[in-house]
């Protein structure tokens, strides 16, 4: 300016707006995730900002009203890829509701284990993500380790590590074997110090909590309306718990605690889901103590695929076999809704099924896509830099958000 | 759920429903675990703010809303499907409307439940379906440019034109 000036050239300066437009992605390292934002900024905070979602659309719904139902469970692993494991079994258990089988005990019990891992995976993601995003990178690096290993046991029992396919309609694929219990006893034994590191690295750190008390508040009664559900709920003080409230898979035989927030902010968000941690521990000790003997598979000739040596020599088995792999079991017709815990909430699963080989229509309950309407109303008013902190402590999946 | 406390669930809605003025009976169905009921499409508003307000029923908590496409039921094609939730003693329910292809208009239910806006805005995306009221969506999964709802039963997943896929014997 001082330039123009000596040159002796008059400029005038009019102030129009101080209102700026910001694009917060699609792309972007600090979303997680593919999501964009067009922020309105006033200086460095929030005046209003509008969502575009759908840029990893891949129509689900539609793809699995052509598939037989055993491959749609491969579509439920892309929803929620941090739990996908979660996502298989809710599938497998609304098509068990669906034609009536009963599971046996010790199938429910491993189920239980494998979910809750998934859980602990799930939340390990989203709450070092949180420190990371705070400053914090050592927890990360703390906690990701452990992760691994839960991967390693994910590999042991069904072979895949993120994109899981895990467990069958009627049971699971195979028992636990030796390395799997081996490894989820060092998992057991190791976790809960790091845990406690990480927690104290992070829970009472002046900065950490400075930059998350009070950030992306929401109450309760608003919660609910937007359709909050899991922990993002249980932070603004709701008890509601699936696990609990509608109980599946035998999570009535296990004691635990529900951790309850009590302001809704991103440090509540951190607290239930490291809380959650614990109780899910807990609940893997459990079922590991009380693990009853018998098959790991229902009797369901029809839905499970027999051993493969069978195929080869059973004239029936080879039947049965032929018979999944085509697609060509009779399913009954109805109407089901199965819903599960899931790392974000409710999973819910809605079948209208018309005796075809394929679902007349299946309706996802993505958890992310209901909760993520809420959060412009949240980050009003807030800073950027806060705002992302609110995105991440919401744990947004792309995945499940866009299905 | 019981079967007893679907029953006792079952009672609860037919009182509610009772108090209702000028609704034409309805027919409460169970289907596995869940108690359905199919309302008319001018008084679906009105059955489900009383759901939700009524003390007894108290289905406060919407947990999804879907369309839903049966294009060989003449005048009936499109459905929205609400499922509501009492959080308090654990009851479920479905309420399904229905609207003709040719006037696919449903009220919307934004007001009640906020959580309803994108849950409708995935209907509009796929089935065209319109809901009456603020706020105006279009698209929210699919792109703008559009012209067609692919979830309609019309539109087939795969190009029919694929010679290369042609499982005479074992496809449908």
């Amino acid at each position: 300016m001082s330039y123009l000036k000596d040159k002796g050239i008059e400029v005038e300066y009019k102030e129009i707006s101080n209102l700026n437009t910001l694009n917060l992605g699609p792309t972007h390292p600090a979303t997680h995730g593919i999501f964009q934002n067009v922020l309105t900024m006033n200086g460095e905070i929030i005046e209003d900002s509008q969502q575009t979602i759908g840029y990893i659309h891949r129509a689900f719904e539609k793809i699995a009203e052509r598939r037989p139902y055993n491959q749609i469970t491969v579509l439920t692993d892309r929803m929620n890829y941090c739990s996908s494991p979660i996502n298989n079994l809710g599938w497998h258990m609304t098509v068990e509701k669906l034609i009536g089988v009963d599971i046996p005990k010790r199938a429910q019990y491993l189920r239980v284990i494998i979910m809750e891992l998934a859980r602990i995976s799930d939340h390990i993601i989203c709450d070092s993500v949180i420190a990371v995003d705070t400053g914090a990178l050592t927890g990360f690096t703390y906690l990701f380790q452990w992760r691994e290993l839960i991967y390693e046991i994910y590999e042991e029992i069904c072979g895949a590590r993120l994109t899981t396919n895990l467990g069958r309609i009627g049971g699971l694929e195979r028992d636990f074997t030796m390395t799997a219990w081996k490894k989820l006893d060092k998992f057991l034994k190791g976790f809960p110090a790091v845990l406690e590191e990480f927690e104290n690295l992070v829970k009472r750190n002046r900065i950490f909590m400075d930059r998350t008390v009070k950030v992306g508040p929401i109450s309760g009664d608003r919660a609910l309306e937007y359709g909050f559900t899991g922990p993002n709920l249980r932070a603004a003080g709701v008890d509601y718990d699936v696990r609990v409230a509608l109980p599946y898979s035998s999570y009535e035989d296990f004691e635990f605690a529900i951790p309850v927030g009590e302001h809704g902010d991103t440090y509540d968000r951190f607290m239930v889901r490291l809380e959650e941690m614990k109780e899910s521990l807990r609940i893997i000790q459990q079922a590991k103590e009380g693990l009853p003997e018998g098959p790991y598979h229902a009797d369901v000739p029809a839905f499970y695929l027999p051993p493969k040596e069978d195929v080869y020599n059973n004239m029936e088995a080879l039947i049965y076999h032929f018979k999944i792999v085509m697609g060509e079991t009779d399913i009954p017709r109805g109407t089901v809704y199965h819903s599960v815990e899931g790392g974000n909430g409710e999973v819910g699963f809605y079948l209208i099924s018309d005796g075809g080989r394929s679902p007349y229509r299946l309706h996802l309950r993505r958890p992310c896509f209901i909760y993520y309407q809420a959060y412009p109303e949240m980050i009003k008013g807030s800073m950027l830099s806060d705002a992302i902190l609110t995105l991440s402590s919401m744990n947004v999946i792309a995945g499940e958000l866009d299905a | 759920m019981s079967q007893v406390d679907i029953l006792q669930t079952v009672d609860k809605l037919k009182r509610c429903l009772q108090d209702l003025k000028g609704l034409p009976p309805i027919e409460i169905k169970i289907e596995y675990d869940f108690p359905e009921i199919t309302v008319s499409r001018d008084q679906v508003y009105r059955v489900l703010q009383a759901l939700k307000e009524n003390k007894e029923t108290g289905f406060t908590f919407l947990t999804t809303l879907c369309g839903i496409h049966f294009p060989e039921k003449e005048g009936n094609e499109f459905w929205v499907m609400y499922q509501l939730h009492n959080l308090f003693t654990n009851e479920r329910i479905r309420v399904y409307s229905s609207a003709s292809v040719g006037d696919p208009v449903f009220a919307s239910v934004t007001p009640l439940w906020a959580a309803a806006n994108w849950m409708g805005g995935e209907a509009i995306d796929f089935y065209g379906l319109q809901f009456e009221g603020p706020p105006n969506l279009t698209r929210i999964l699919n792109a703008d440019e559009m012209d067609y709802h692919p979830m309609r039963k019309e539109y087939k997943l795969e190009d029919d034109s694929r010679t290369d896929k042609d499982d005479t014997y074992f496809g449908r």
